[in-house]
């Protein structure tokens, strides 16, 4: 077992994660940063994101109506301190990061363009053609490398946070390569992991969205906010769940049913009009368009095809033209993952598991309760999104909070002295625990694959778009029963040179975790808000749960759920109206 | 169905290389359930899961960006997230192995550790003499300088591209086409200043002269980046450069 | 990488041929040198000169040579449009129109020369 120090590590090597790396490289240039991720930088799912990340520049927008627009997409249930900051930075980063080298589309002026998106009413979406996320992550990573104060830790893939006296001191982590396990001590850490769309069986997200971070902080004491909050984007490839952006539908995309009709006008969205709306019908927000295809197929009238029921979307309309200049990966994804030109075809899609609104509790420095952890990105929960987020929104968020807890972190590192080494205890324990529970682990029952695909659909089952409180409450049991059957895993790989297969069960824990607490979370929110909709209580409820569930461990392990109050600071509880 | 050789069953020959048992890599051969729906990393995560799950190899995204999942697939580099199984199916013979001209770490996954130095070294970030702070907004580029450089920025480093070049294999000092080529996606970014700088580094035999123009880099790429294209721009900018240099040595570049 | 990696797949194989081809450009250039003296040193000189071409060996070989000439040049027109990137604002000039600017140039080339030699 090998030791290292450093004076700021950062979890994750995603948007939020170097972000955070580049801006503690700034705020205090004597700091020694590392950046320990579990794949490459350039493999993080960042790197997927297509559509957009929203920022104010053009005249006629107003940060204002910005936070407006991010403050009822969530249905209220963001804190509208984090919303007014992330509003204000928003623009700075993205011009920032077009400084760095991000190849924003034009205007013929050359001006940045923006596009419009779900539940803006003013077109503030930048855009990279449709690859957004690729070129700010590769523009992030590419520019990283010039702060010789980063050092970073390739796949290095971490299994516990080191914390003693309510004060988080570092990670042990495995050496991929090798298998040797290390502890890395730090004045503070950042978890930048993302989100955990893999405790689903048909998500958009990558095989390496497991909920590392947020786990990591459950199980150090730090807690849990909103995360029965999980959004279903409403289009993606029924096969593969590969997402087809919202950018579709900004560009003049329709969502149709089986008889050809733009079936969002039924659910209080608006009237249909050949142009898009901005916040109206296609551009509404994800929820709602979620929910819309649940009731319609509810009513027969959605497609059913070898993967599930689908509706179509229909780009004919945008024209080859501009499809190519704006929207190719699209057209590059339906034809080699769905056999189909959507200039000639439609695409068929249905709502799939995309984002986590909920995450690590911080605020909005990114500073969790417990002393030097911080988080920022998808694992966060700030709350920037409330009960539903905004397209192009997290793209956004990930500069804006990864920039913040970098300097916040960085500033209380530059401050606080390196503790003592009464974290070798813990180390040793973490060793024991990998090699008694997992590598030299024998007489184990159930695969891998077996309990994570009935965790996948149990998770579908109980915690979909609608859900209902006895489902939930006996979906949570049988959460439980698959934890303590994931304690004696039946493994192949014994060795220690890059054994992913402990890695997959190591992530399975995290997991299986957080979808128990996910679970209980929900059951334990009776009103039905934003991503979250129970068919049992269908209002929202201001006066109990205009509030955040926050979740701790307790010492025995389970779940203990209370509830903190929104920041409310300009906007009162109203109704969210699109459409009209 | 009457008349079709509907295959149950497909062979894969995957390469195995545990370092701490054996000296040399091996090949294990697994039957997988056919699917026609299937790509190549679909079946690997079919074994992994059912049949043997010490088989390693590394895959993310899934949809072809990320670039984690690049194998040889009967001895051409391939993103196995983006090759059907169907594709195979009347061969019935599918050979994987890990991406030639890398060290292998273990089974399928490869040591990339120079392929990183390689891409540190280009100095891949723009260069400026001069920077506008953020307040200022944003540095004017017309779509058409944008795209100028756009194709060579679209590079997911899934280095098929090394493993198609035989000089990378003949020469493993050659900083190789996905490097080059994001060194010209900088220096032909409006934005940047950094070119000399970049041509200093390149204009090595280990830089662009290591290039003799096979282009099979540019038939591998999964994305259209031609990276044999940026690097003969390249030799063209460089070749260009000494003329003026020669014959105007007392003007700056 | 092993001494015959070149054979390892068509590929690579096509590559090297169309490196080794340089070698038939330079010998032709080399000929036409000798050529060219051959004129210079007289009339005999020059018809002793011509009946060595008319031998088999140098038949065979100016068979093969143009035959290698013609590779060296088909690969070559195939791989300039990789090389010459030409734009009218945002649209880029195709590659076979570039290839085949090249080709249309190389058959005007020939016919010239070809309208000299059999004018005499």
């Amino acid at each position: 077992m090998a030791e290292h120090s450093c004076d700021l590590l950062i979890v994750g090597g995603g948007g939020a994660g170097l972000r955070a790396s580049i801006a503690a490289a700034e705020a205090r240039p004597g700091l020694n940063i590392a950046v320990v991720s579990k794949v490459y930088p350039m493999r993080s799912h960042t790197v997927a994101a297509e559509g957009g990340a929203a920022a104010v520049i053009k005249p006629d927008d107003s940060a204002e109506a910005h936070a407006y627009d991010t403050v009822s997409g969530g249905d209220w249930l963001s804190d509208q301190d984090a919303v007014e900051a992330f509003v204000e930075e928003a623009p700075r980063e993205l011009v920032q990061l077009e400084h760095w080298g991000c190849p924003w589309s034009r205007e013929p002026t050359g001006h940045v363009a923006v596009r419009p998106f779900g539940g803006m009413k003013v077109q503030r979406t930048w855009y990279a053609a449709d690859k957004t996320g690729f070129h700010m992550l590769h523009a992030l990573f590419q520019t990283s490398l010039r702060y010789k104060a980063v050092k970073r830790f390739d796949e290095w893939f971490v299994t516990k946070l080191l914390v003693d006296d309510g004060r988080c001191l570092g990670v042990v982590a495995i050496e991929l390569a090798t298998g040797q396990i290390h502890s890395i001590t730090a004045k503070a850490v950042i978890l930048c992991t993302g989100g955990c769309g893999k405790i689903f069986p048909f998500t958009t997200n990558a095989n390496i969205k497991n909920g590392d971070g947020m786990a990591l902080a459950y199980r150090a004491g730090s807690p849990l906010k909103d995360l029965e909050f999980i959004q279903y984007h409403p289009t993606g490839l029924p096969a593969t769940g590969i997402l087809i952006t919202e950018a579709a539908r900004s560009e003049g995309g329709w969502l149709v049913n089986k008889d050809g009709y733009r079936y969002l006008q039924d659910y209080d969205l608006g009237t249909p009009e050949p142009k898009p709306v901005l916040r109206s019908m296609e551009l509404g927000p994800r929820d709602r368009l979620s929910q819309a295809f649940i009731r319609e197929q509810e009513k027969g009238h959605t497609l059913e095809g070898p993967y599930g029921h689908y509706v179509n979307l229909d780009i004919r309309q945008v024209g080859e033209k501009v499809i190519d200049k704006k929207l190719p990966f699209v057209r590059e994804l339906c034809l080699n993952y769905a056999n189909l030109d959507p200039v000639k075809e439609l695409i068929p899609v249905r709502p799939v598991v995309h984002y986590m609104m909920g995450g690590v509790h911080t605020d909005i420095n990114g500073a969790t309760p417990l002393a030097g952890l911080y988080a920022a990105g998808e694992v966060a929960c700030v709350s920037l999104n409330g009960a539903n987020r905004l397209g192009s929104n997290s793209l956004t968020e990930c500069l804006v909070f990864g920039a913040r807890a970098g300097r916040a972190a960085a500033e209380f590192a530059g401050q606080s002295g390196l503790v003592g080494a009464s974290v070798g205890a813990q180390v040793r324990d973490e060793e024991r625990r990998l090699h008694e529970d997992f590598l030299g682990a024998t007489g184990g029952t159930d695969r891998i694959a077996t309990l994570r695909d009935e965790m996948q659909t149990t998770m579908e089952e109980s915690a979909g778009i609608y859900r209902l409180g006895v489902t939930l409450d006996s979906a949570a049991e049988t959460m439980c029963r698959l934890r303590q059957r994931a304690r004696r895993l039946k493994l192949d790989d014994r060795s220690r040179t890059f054994n992913t297969e402990l890695v997959s069960a190591l992530e399975l824990g995290y997991m299986l975790d957080l979808a128990e607490v996910i679970l209980r979370s929900a059951a334990r929110r009776t009103e039905s808000r934003g991503a979250h909709q129970r068919t049992d209580y269908p209002d929202r409820d201001d006066e109990r749960f205009l509030a955040h569930s926050l979740v701790h461990r307790r010492a025995d392990g389970s779940a203990r759920i209370e509830y903190l109050p929104v920041t409310i600071t300009k906007w009162p509880p109203g109704d969210r109206v699109y459409g009209r | 169905m009457e008349g079709s050789n509907m295959a149950e069953n497909i062979t894969l020959t995957v390469s195995r290389y545990r370092p701490e048992e054996e000296s040399e890599p091996t090949f294990q051969s697994y039957d997988v359930p056919y699917n026609k729906d299937w790509v190549i990393l679909d079946a690997l995560n079919y074994i992994k899961d059912r049949l043997d799950g010490s088989l390693t190899f590394r895959w993310s995204c899934r949809m072809g960006v990320c670039g984690s999942c690049g194998m040889m697939v009967n001895g051409t580099p391939k993103l196995t997230c983006a090759v059907p199984l169907s594709d195979y199916v009347s061969s019935g013979q599918i050979r994987i192995e890990p991406l030639q001209f890398f060290p292998v770490v273990r089974d399928l996954v490869i040591d990339l550790s120079s392929f990183l130095e390689k891409l540190s070294s280009v100095k891949p970030w723009i260069i400026r003499d001069d920077e506008k702070p953020s307040s200022e907004g944003e540095y004017l580029q017309t779509p058409a300088e944008l795209d100028a450089y756009k194709q060579f920025s679209m590079c997911i480093n899934c280095m098929l591209c090394y493993s198609a070049c035989p000089v990378v294999g003949l020469e493993p000092e050659f900083t190789g086409p996905a490097v080059i080529a994001l060194a010209q996606r900088y220096n032909l970014d409006s934005r940047d200043q950094g070119a000399a700088e970049r041509m200093a580094v390149l204009n090595e035999h280990e830089g662009m002269w290591g290039c003799t123009f096979v282009g099979e880099c540019t038939k591998v790429c999964p994305k259209n980046v031609d990276p044999a294209g940026a690097i003969q721009l390249y030799k063209m900018a460089s070749a260009t450069d000494w003329f003026k240099s020669m014959l105007l040595p007392w003007g700056s570049k | 990488m092993p001494f015959w990696w070149w054979l390892q797949n068509r590929a690579y194989f096509n590559f090297i041929v169309r490196e080794l081809t340089c070698v038939f450009v330079g010998v032709f250039a080399v000929l036409t040198l000798f050529q060219i003296r051959a004129l210079a040193d007289g009339p005999a000189a020059y018809a002793e000169f011509v009946s060595r071409l008319k031998t088999p060996g140098f038949i065979l070989f100016n068979t093969v040579g143009l035959a290698a000439l013609l590779f060296h040049g088909v690969t070559w027109f195939k791989a300039v449009p990789t090389t010459m990137i030409i734009r009218f604002g945002e649209t880029r000039v195709p590659d076979q129109v570039i290839a085949g600017l090249h080709y249309v140039g190389w058959m005007a080339v020939s016919a010239v020369i070809a309208w000299i030699l059999l004018l005499r």
